[in-house]
């Protein structure tokens, strides 16, 4: 054409514009998980931060409280049983949960009741297993019951508010986070390595050891980690089944938040929030550990 | 000691592996010999990878038995077998190096740290891999990642090796580059073979002896020559190599040859029976051993001819290829080399081939 175009009003608008809407296709994915995002930052991650910061700024800003954690035997205390409810539930959960995970792989018919199983914990809350585990650790819970009608023993025992308790059922609500991760990784083994272990001279036991276990080993961390994980910050549980003196760091928390301690509560969260992440993150590398997030969260 | 000593005789009896519905195996017998390389060549689904996996003991017999050296093994153990296994995916460990593997079956034996060492390092010279001993088999091509199984199956010195398809997964020129080499092996070794593929040629080039397995069954067990040349029924001179049917009908018998009837032409072929005068039979030639019978070529051995029509011509860089007909319509192929000294015949040409009553099998 001869005649040249002159700028009209409009142009210039839309020149600005046209970029952004030849390129809306891209911004599809982030469109569809705002109003989640929105969600969760104004209900979850304000809120979280908010009170994070009382642990700074209480009264005034200070680091005062994390510096007086040090010489806080109450925290000590806490922190030490919390972790080492952890270490115990977790391996409670890797040595009932890893011939539960071979036996999953194994069966073939079998395999949808043992994953129902399994999965069954899931359905469930905490706090009705936690009352089902009061009923059946209780002094004239089934167990007790159980084991005088077989005369094993005279008089019940004290099993409902001790350490063994919260144990015994944290490790029932904590298994599925232990199998599921190890399951995948067992079922992930090519079967034609169990086949040239045994052709090659491996007994039963000697393939487990030297070819199965090794190839395991990723699910196994990843399992033994979000299990770990799980159970620093289980607050129902042990609250509801175990000993009086068994106080982790989540009933802490709650304790003094009850006390409008809001400041040391805030320091507490921060320090479990921090025990978590800091964990997660050494192991973030360890293969098969983003496998076994996608697992457990189907 | 004696070279054949140093191989496990294996011997199959009535075989028979039966899944829900299909038999696999169905009534497998066949006596391998001490050093043999014997291949189990057949289409798929024909119960080569069965047969195998029984023998190594992966998979239990349904029926029949296996002897390894005259012992049955068939309630024994695969651990307890000492035979050595190359799988078509290699099934190498992938958390161990190629030393780790190597050493793998020498671990199970208790062979000492150091001599387990000396070992792993031969077979590694044995397969043309020294130095890579320090990998991972993911870090390997395919060819390679193949010698270390194999190296793998051979290093704790078992009398039988077993390879199901080993080449299956590489091109080509490769293919053909650890055919000889599996050949050499076997000769250094001395150990029996039984190696299982379903292709013809691969089989055709390596194996002492071929048994060619349909749909569970044993077709035919020969010399490569044997299976070629003599092919027992239908479904081998099929499968190997390229083959002509012509229906015929038998009209008498010249000691072991006998004389057919087949589009009005009078064609003689080879016959081990002694099929009665009338019966209907199939006739077998191989493309190339026809000839235009008025090509310049002197025949010294007895020659069948018939008459034909050329239906098709291919030029096929060495050899051209023709599609014929005979006039009761059954059609053949015939192959001849390329040559300027030879005519090129067209499409529609009516012509007369002959070929060697001795080149034509009776199945
Ligand atoms: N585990 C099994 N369950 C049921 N049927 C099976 C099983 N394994 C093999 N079969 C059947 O047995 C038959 C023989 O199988 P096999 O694997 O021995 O064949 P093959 O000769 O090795 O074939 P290919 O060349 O494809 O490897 C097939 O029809 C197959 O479907
Ligand atoms: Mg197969």
């Amino acid at each position: 054409m001869s005649e040249i175009a002159q700028p009209s009003p409009i142009a210039v608008p839309l020149g600005a514009v046209r970029p952004l809407l030849r390129n809306w296709r891209r911004h599809v994915p982030l469109m569809l998980v705002a109003p989640l995002l929105i969600y969760m930052l104004v209900l979850y991650a304000l809120p979280v931060l908010a009170m994070l910061l009382r642990s700074l700024n209480d009264p005034t800003w200070t680091l005062s409280h994390y510096t007086a954690l040090f010489e806080d035997v109450v925290f000590a205390k806490t922190f030490w049983i919390t972790f080492n409810t952890s270490v115990i539930v977790t391996l409670g959960c890797l040595i009932l949960g890893y011939p539960v995970a071979m036996g999953l792989v194994r069966a073939k018919t079998m395999a949808p009741l043992i994953l129902v199983v399994i999965l069954l914990p899931f359905w469930t809350s905490v706090l009705v297993r936690s009352y089902a585990w009061m009923v059946l650790l209780g002094r004239h819970g089934l167990i007790n019951e159980g084991l005088l009608a077989l005369g094993m023993i005279d008089r019940p025992m004290r099993i409902l508010n001790t350490s063994l308790a919260t144990q015994i059922a944290m490790i029932h609500i904590l298994l599925p986070y232990m199998i599921l991760p190890i399951a995948n990784a067992l079922r992930q083994i090519d079967p034609s390595l169990l086949r040239a272990a045994s052709g090659l001279g491996a007994t039963p036991f000697m393939t487990f050891r030297q070819v199965i276990l090794p190839l395991s080993m990723s699910g196994v961390a990843a399992g033994t980690l979000l299990t770990f994980v799980l159970a620093l910050g289980f607050y129902i549980t042990p609250a509801m089944v175990g000993g009086p003196r068994d106080i982790t760091l989540s009933m802490l928390i709650a304790q003094e938040v009850d006390q409008l301690n809001w400041a040391y509560a805030a320091t507490l969260s921060a320090v479990l929030l921090a025990t978590a992440l800091g964990i997660l993150a050494a192991a973030r590398h360890l293969p098969g550990v983003g496998n076994a997030f996608r697992m457990s969260m189907r | 000691m004696n070279r054949t000593d140093r191989g496990a005789s294996v011997s199959l009896a009535e075989l028979e592996k039966r899944y829900d519905r299909v038999n696999a195996v169905d009534g497998v017998s066949l006596d391998i010999h001490s050093g043999e390389f014997l291949t189990l060549l057949g289409p798929s689904g024909s119960g080569k990878t069965s047969t195998l996996m029984m023998i190594a003991g992966f998979e239990t017999p349904t029926a029949g038995d296996i002897a390894i050296d005259g012992t049955s093994v068939v309630a024994m153990p695969p651990y307890r077998r000492n035979i050595g296994m190359v799988f078509q995916n290699y099934a190498l460990f992938p958390h161990l190096t190629v030393e780790e593997n190597i050493g793998f079956p020498l671990k199970q034996r208790g062979v000492p740290k150091a001599e387990r060492a000396r070992l792993v390092a031969e077979a590694l010279e044995l397969v043309h891999l020294p130095g890579y001993g320090e990998r991972y088999p993911r870090q390997l091509s395919g060819g390679q990642q193949q010698r270390v199984a194999v190296a793998r199956a051979v290093v704790f010195k078992p009398r039988l090796l077993l390879m199901d398809e080993p080449l299956g997964a590489l091109d080509k020129q490769l293919r053909e580059n650890l055919q000889l080499e599996m050949r050499r092996l076997h000769a250094d070794l001395g150990i029996t073979f039984i190696y299982v593929t379903h292709d013809q040629e691969e089989a055709l080039t390596m194996s002492d002896r071929i048994a060619v397995m349909n749909d569970g069954k044993v077709a035919q067990v020969g010399s490569p020559e044997d299976l070629y040349d003599r092919p027992s029924d239908r479904f081998v001179a099929g499968f190997i190599g390229e083959s002509n049917f012509l229906p015929a009908i038998v009209r008498g018998m010249e000691d072991d040859v006998v004389i057919t009837e087949c589009d009005g032409a009078l064609i003689r072929a080879m016959c081990p029976g002694r099929p009665a005068s009338g019966d209907r039979v199939t006739l077998t030639t191989r493309p190339e051993r026809l000839r235009f019978a008025d090509s310049a070529w002197n025949a010294t051995t007895p020659q069948n001819r018939l008459s034909v029509t050329v239906t098709e011509a291919v030029f096929a860089g060495e050899r051209c290829r023709y599609m014929l007909q005979a006039t009761d319509g059954t059609s053949m192929v015939l192959k001849e080399p390329s040559s300027a000294a030879i005519r090129r015949r067209a499409i529609g040409e009516r012509a007369e081939i002959s070929w060697s009553v001795a080149d034509t099998i009776l199945v």
